[in-house]
């Protein structure tokens, strides 16, 4: 599913002394397909952005299509069944866990989708797989007893196991220690490559989204900075800054190497590629 | 549908009304919640739309603000005047198949609607302007001069600061689990009652484990800052009773004695006295 965003803006309690311009004017578009990186400072409008796509928000002015058609021109059972094929999950997921055991909580969604019983049973058993636990060992038990990273992988595999098209994360790492942070990037990647669905991830981290994604959504104060590869994000190292973002280490790095050595390239944002790169300036 | 709940919410304005001391604002409303439920004639209840009208005006509070704390409590409301219309016995005006509308319930019906909407309106009025913090020390204080709750009077307050505070908090959770329900396909917005109960559940669990969670949360962190509850506890900021305190008291004081009198009015007003 294609994702277009058009002219859109949102304001928070408009006309009350509280009011909060959110989103001012933005204007994207998100191929079917793609891996899309959105990054910005707190309060610059991520969480609200994608809000709009699956319908939860209504903008104040501008359009969201989906594959061509407005989602807010649809009808109330349509934007429902919208929620179907975009999942969105939120930060700390695992806040909305309720259920008694771990399979029920799972089939959650796909049983709002209406599935016969043995499909919803396939995909709960599958997507807890997806997220890296134990089927058998978990099923029964409850979400409640469980590890806060586990509780996590339990809210996140609610959301896949609606097999949706385009899946949109917020944050999904804030808050887990580094191992449990890699393991999960690792499975939205691979989940990525596998089912070809349109992937937009939210984080904080230029790390996790410089290495994983295929272009960048930089916003600040509500507004679109920057929508390219990242790359070409990763070379507007004073904009950045400017707006409280950062480049990952590595590019830091190699812009002091390139002081000494010129001939080196700046534009490179992972270990490894820095590591390929040093390697062959040393080799000549 | 959440944010029209505006009991308990605070909006600055910095007008006259929102500077004058809590516990005039506190004995005020007080006063004029059992007073509602002495005037017995439209008299009355004009004087006191009046005095509202004023009171909102001065405080800068845009109307609708105001009106939409009345939404919420229209079920209410509906179904006061309907039981009163149609349960009180006297003068039949009108019958509607087994129903009869009297003269005294169509009075009574009257008078219930507009005393609960001026409750609504006045109590909000008071919160509205009134900053949570300010609100709480205004109650301690009056807790002071009412025996056997005056032991536990900083408790009270302290409680009841909480609990407004985390008004605002847990409505924006509610609106966040709700949000990430419907993500998930969750549908609240048809369906009968019964299936829109049973959607509730979702929320609901969600919500009282975060509750819990934060509850805990704060114990934690106002043990850390080692409290210790009201004795020899000072404050930051004390109350200070200003001329303007005292003007406003007597001219309170002055629309309470004036809506006692409506009642002595013998001139009907629409209905017989």
């Amino acid at each position: 599913m294609s994702v277009e965003i058009k002219n859109l803006s949102h304001t928070y309690s408009e006309g009350s002394p509280f009011e909060f311009k959110a989103l001012k004017d933005v204007n994207i578009t998100i191929e079917d397909g793609s891996f899309i990186g959105i990054i910005g400072h707190t309060g610059s409008g991520k969480s609200t952005l994608i809000q709009h796509l699956n319908g939860l928000l209504t903008p104040t002015s501008g359009s969201v299509l989906v594959d061509g058609k407005d989602i807010f021109d649809a009808k109330k059972a349509e934007l429902i069944a919208l929620r179907h094929h975009i999942g969105l999950v939120f930060q700390y997921p695992e806040h909305q866990l309720f259920e008694e055991t771990v399979q029920k909580d799972v089939a959650f969604g796909p049983k709002n989708q209406g599935l016969s019983e043995e499909e919803i049973d396939q995909r709960v058993k599958q997507s807890i797989k997806m997220v890296g636990l134990d089927f058998d060992a978990i099923k029964d038990k409850s979400p409640f007893e469980l590890s806060g990273g586990q509780m996590r992988r339990v809210a996140i595999a609610g959301v896949l196991a609606m097999e949706p098209s385009v899946l949109i994360l917020d944050e999904p790492t804030a808050g887990l220690d580094p191992r449990g942070r890699e393991e999960i990037l690792a499975q939205i990647k691979s989940l990525h490559n596998q089912k070809k669905i349109t992937v937009i991830l939210v984080s904080h981290s230029m790390e996790d989204i410089g290495k994983m994604v295929e272009k960048i959504l930089v916003m600040n104060e509500g507004e679109v900075v920057f929508f390219d590869t990242p790359n070409r994000v990763f070379t507007e190292i004073t904009t950045l800054e400017s707006i409280g973002l950062a480049v990952p280490e590595v590019t830091y790095l190699m812009r002091r190497l390139k002081e000494k050595y010129p001939e080196i390239r700046e534009d490179i944002f992972t270990v490894e590629a820095a590591k390929n790169e040093i390697l062959k300036v040393i080799r000549g | 549908m959440l944010k029209d709940v505006t009991i308990g919410q605070y909006y600055p304005t910095g007008s006259v009304i929102h500077k004058l001391d809590p516990r005039t604002k506190i004995l005020f409303t007080t006063a004029f919640v059992v007073m509602l439920f002495f005037l017995n004639n439209l008299w009355g209840y004009l004087a006191t739309f009046v005095i509202l009208a004023t009171i909102t005006l001065l405080s800068k509070i845009p109307v609708g603000y105001i009106i939409r704390g009345i939404k919420g409590l229209v079920l209410i409301i509906m179904l006061t005047v309907v039981l009163n219309l149609f349960m009180t016995p006297g003068t039949v005006v009108a019958t509607l198949g087994p129903l009869t509308v009297t003269l005294e319930g169509l009075k009574v019906a009257t008078y219930m609607a507009l005393r609960l909407i001026f409750l609504v309106v006045g109590t909000s009025i008071m919160t509205l302007t009134t900053s949570p913090i300010d609100l709480t020390d205004g109650m301690e204080w009056c807790m002071r001069f009412i025996p056997f709750v005056r032991r536990y009077a900083h408790e009270l307050a302290m409680m009841m600061s909480i609990a407004l505070r985390f008004i605002p908090t847990l409505m924006e959770e509610t609106e966040r689990i709700m949000k990430a329900q419907k993500a998930r396909g969750a549908n609240f917005e048809t369906g009968n009652i019964i299936s829109r109960a049973k959607n509730l559940i979702p929320i609901l669990i969600p919500l009282f484990i975060s509750a819990f969670r934060r509850a805990d949360e704060l114990a934690t962190a106002m043990e850390a800052r080692c409290y210790r509850g009201g004795e020899n506890r000072t404050r930051m900021k004390q109350l200070a009773f200003e001329f303007r305190d005292g003007t406003s008291l007597v001219l309170m004081v002055v629309m309470i004695v004036g809506l006692y009198l409506t009642t002595m009015i013998q001139i009907p007003l629409l209905f017989p006295v």
